[in-house]
Order: C-alpha cells, then sequence, then structure tokens
C-alpha cells in the first residue's frame, strides 16, 4: 500500500495537497483548510480508502513560526490496514484560528477537538458543543500554547489563610483573544 | 479527689480523645496512584486494624479522617473542600503522599500545590508513593495528637479547658487551623533508637 494513499490524494486533490512526505513508513500530507472536509471525507467513504477510524487529533504549537500552529489528524483503516497523517497549517490571529470541525465524519472528532481547543485554543467551526473539556469554565488561556506561562495558576478556591505561593497568578490572561473570541 | 476546678472535664476529655484515636473511620479521597500503597496499608500485611483505623466509610459524613491520597487539581479543589465540609467535627485530616503535601513534582497551570491550599492538614505524609510503614507512622502521629487534643478542629473548638496542665508536648493554640510542624519528641531519631 505504499504511497497509494498519497497518490490517490494527490491525483484527486491537486493543488490542495500542499505537501506530501513519508517519515519512519509514516504517510504524511499536508492539506489546505479549504478543501479539508473534501479530503477527510473521500478518505473515510472512498473504497480504497476506508479510513473508518480517526485514531487521534490533536495540535502542535510552532512557536514564532508562521504560520503558528498545525492540527493533526491520524486515521487509520480497520480494513485496509493502511494509516495516513494529515497536517492543517493554522494562524495565529484570531480570526484566522480555526479549521472546519470533522465531527460530521467521526463522532470521536468530537471530544478531541474539545481538547484541541481547550489547550491550543483552535476553533472548530461547525462543531456541535464548543466548551472546554478539561480544564474548568472559569479558566483562562490555553495552557498548553508555548506562550503560557509555565508557572501561572488559576486557582477555583483558596483558603483565605492558605499559604500563598510565589507562583500563584490569578486571572493572568485577562485580556487574551479567547475571552475576545470565545464569546 | 484534688481541689483543681479542671480536673474531672480534664480526665473526661483525655478519655474521649483516647477513644477517638483509636476509632478513626477513614474516608479515603483516593486520586491517584498512592491509593495503590493505600490499598496494601489497608490490607493484611501491614493492617492499619491493628490501629483501630480499618474501616474505610465512603460517605464523608460517616468519617472523622479525610485521607487525601494523591495528586489533587485546581478543579478538584472545590470538590475537596465540599467533602471536607461535610464532615462532622471534630474531623481530622492526613496528607497522603507528596502531591496531596506539596504538589510533588507537578509544578502546572493544573495540579494544586498542595491540598492544604483548600483543607486544613494535620498530618503530612511524604513519600511518592509512601512505603506503608509510613503511613502507619503519619496514622501514629496523628492519634498522638488527637489524644493531646490538637487536631486542628479540636483547637477550633477551642475547648481550653481540655488541655492536660502536664502537656509538656503543647504547643501554642494556632486559631486559623493552619498545621503545625513536628516537636522535637515526635521525629524520628537520628540515632535509630526505636521510641
Amino acid at each position: 500500500m505504499a504511497e497509494s494513499v498519497l497518490t490517490a490524494l494527490t491525483e484527486r486533490f491537486g493543488d490542495a495537497i500542499l505537501e506530501t512526505g513519508t517519515y519512519v513508513g509514516d504517510e504524511i500530507a499536508i492539506v489546505a483548510r479549504e478543501q479539508l472536509v473534501a479530503v477527510l471525507t473521500f478518505l473515510r467513504d472512498d473504497p480504497d480508502m476506508a479510513f473508518a477510524m480517526l485514531t487521534d487529533l490533536t495540535v502542535v504549537d510552532y512557536l514564532e513560526q508562521t504560520p503558528r500552529f498545525e492540527v493533526v489528524y491520524q486515521l487509520y483503516s480497520l480494513s485496509k490496514k493502511h494509516r495516513v497523517r494529515l497536517k492543517v497549517h493554522v494562524d495565529e490571529a484570531p480570526e484566522q484560528c480555526w479549521v472546519p470541525t470533522a465531527t460530521g465524519l467521526w463522532h470521536a472528532a468530537n471530544w478531541a477537538e474539545r481538547e484541541a481547543w481547550d489547550l491550543y485554543g483552535v476553533r472548530f467551526e461547525g462543531h456541535p458543543d464548543m466548551r472546554r473539556i478539561l480544564m474548568y469554565d472559569e479558566f483562562v488561556g490555553h495552557p498548553l500554547r508555548k506562550d503560557y506561562p509555565q508557572n501561572a495558576r488559576q486557582p477555583l478556591l483558596r483558603r483565605p489563610d492558605a499559604t500563598p505561593t510565589d507562583d500563584q497568578t490569578t486571572r493572568l490572561l485577562e485580556d487574551s483573544h479567547d475571552r475576545r473570541t470565545s464569546g | 479527689m484534688p481541689d483543681h476546678p479542671g480536673y474531672v472535664p480534664t480526665k473526661l476529655q483525655d478519655a474521649i480523645n483516647w477513644a477517638q484515636k483509636y476509632s478513626l473511620f477513614t474516608y479515603p479521597f483516593a486520586t491517584a496512584c498512592c491509593a495503590m500503597e493505600f490499598m496494601a496499608t489497608m490490607a493484611g500485611k501491614y493492617d492499619i486494624a491493628r490501629f483501630g483505623a480499618e474501616f474505610p466509610r465512603f460517605s464523608p459524613r460517616q468519617a472523622d479522617l479525610l485521607l487525601i491520597v494523591g495528586t489533587v487539581t485546581e478543579r478538584q479543589g472545590p470538590i475537596l473542600r465540599r467533602i471536607y465540609d461535610q464532615m462532622a467535627d471534630p474531623k481530622w485530616v492526613i496528607a497522603f503522599g507528596v502531591c496531596a503535601s506539596t504538589g510533588g513534582f507537578y509544578q502546572n497551570y493544573t495540579v494544586m500545590p498542595g491540598a492544604d491550599q483548600v483543607v486544613p492538614v494535620d498530618v503530612y505524609i511524604p513519600g511518592c508513593p509512601p512505603r506503608p510503614e509510613q503511613v502507619l507512622d503519619g496514622l501514629m502521629t496523628l492519634q498522638r495528637r488527637i489524644q493531646d487534643h490538637r487536631g486542628h478542629s479540636q483547637r477550633e473548638l477551642g475547648n481550653t479547658a481540655a488541655f492536660t496542665p502536664h502537656d509538656r508536648r503543647r504547643l501554642p493554640i494556632v486559631p486559623d487551623g493552619t498545621s503545625m510542624t513536628l516537636d522535637e519528641d515526635e521525629r524520628m531519631p537520628k540515632d535509630g533508637r526505636v521510641l
């Protein structure tokens, strides 16, 4: 099966596949965001692809690079026994920091996209329930972003007489773009 | 009977404290891997029942010893506090392991730097995880404190008449319910002798 998935993708989608490659046997394609849902739909529904399973969906933060974020999809075909990894570049600017949701294709995307939003602040347009999943609702910011301060804490509760810790930072990111965009 | 007005209540409180220290009903707030050591401590080999604390109650309203076993996250803070608040006085709290004591090696956005940020703690048991012997040592330390009427809620109840006049180990009363450090005679002796 080597290369066949990538070949099929480039033949069918052409310019929407920005880059392809392999790394230690894994096939990787970088996809334009505009064609992402079409590519994912093709990979799931085409009988030669048959990627019935979204293994994982996560985000990488390349701080100080442009574009800053990369959303990564790991797909696996239970019937064909092959895998592919898709990547989408996402810009840092709040109005650009989004990708279309994959919840319409795989239910597994639901919580994975909520986790990605919670920890990295990448929105998934069209997601039915775009809420935080790990952090509490009062939390401000996205803690796995590389520019989130390492020792910042946002305690939900403290005894009034608790021993203060030197790294207690409450409401640290009050003006982060998250507040403006999460509505 | 000696001519001392505090004599009878003092001795009565001594008896109550003695009864309480050997009848600890624990609520295990077990969140992480320390729970495995807690299970070992409960089970036959180490047998915490020898110290009168064998019966875990999974309702805080029926417990008087809150064992915080494992990592406490910031999100769990209000839950832990609510469980503590539901326990009837007098009550005691043990932080089991370094995560419950200080946050341990987690120093990040999500882990609370010690359960004493939200509830008062009587005894801290170090270790990652602590061995059952350490847990039993911590329990015995707590029992000495209960006998001495030095648990945080015992002090908060303000029954100062219950302090025995001859109690040389008594520390100044700390009204805020924070924990105190070990006394000299509560520490492990450095020369290896057994207390």
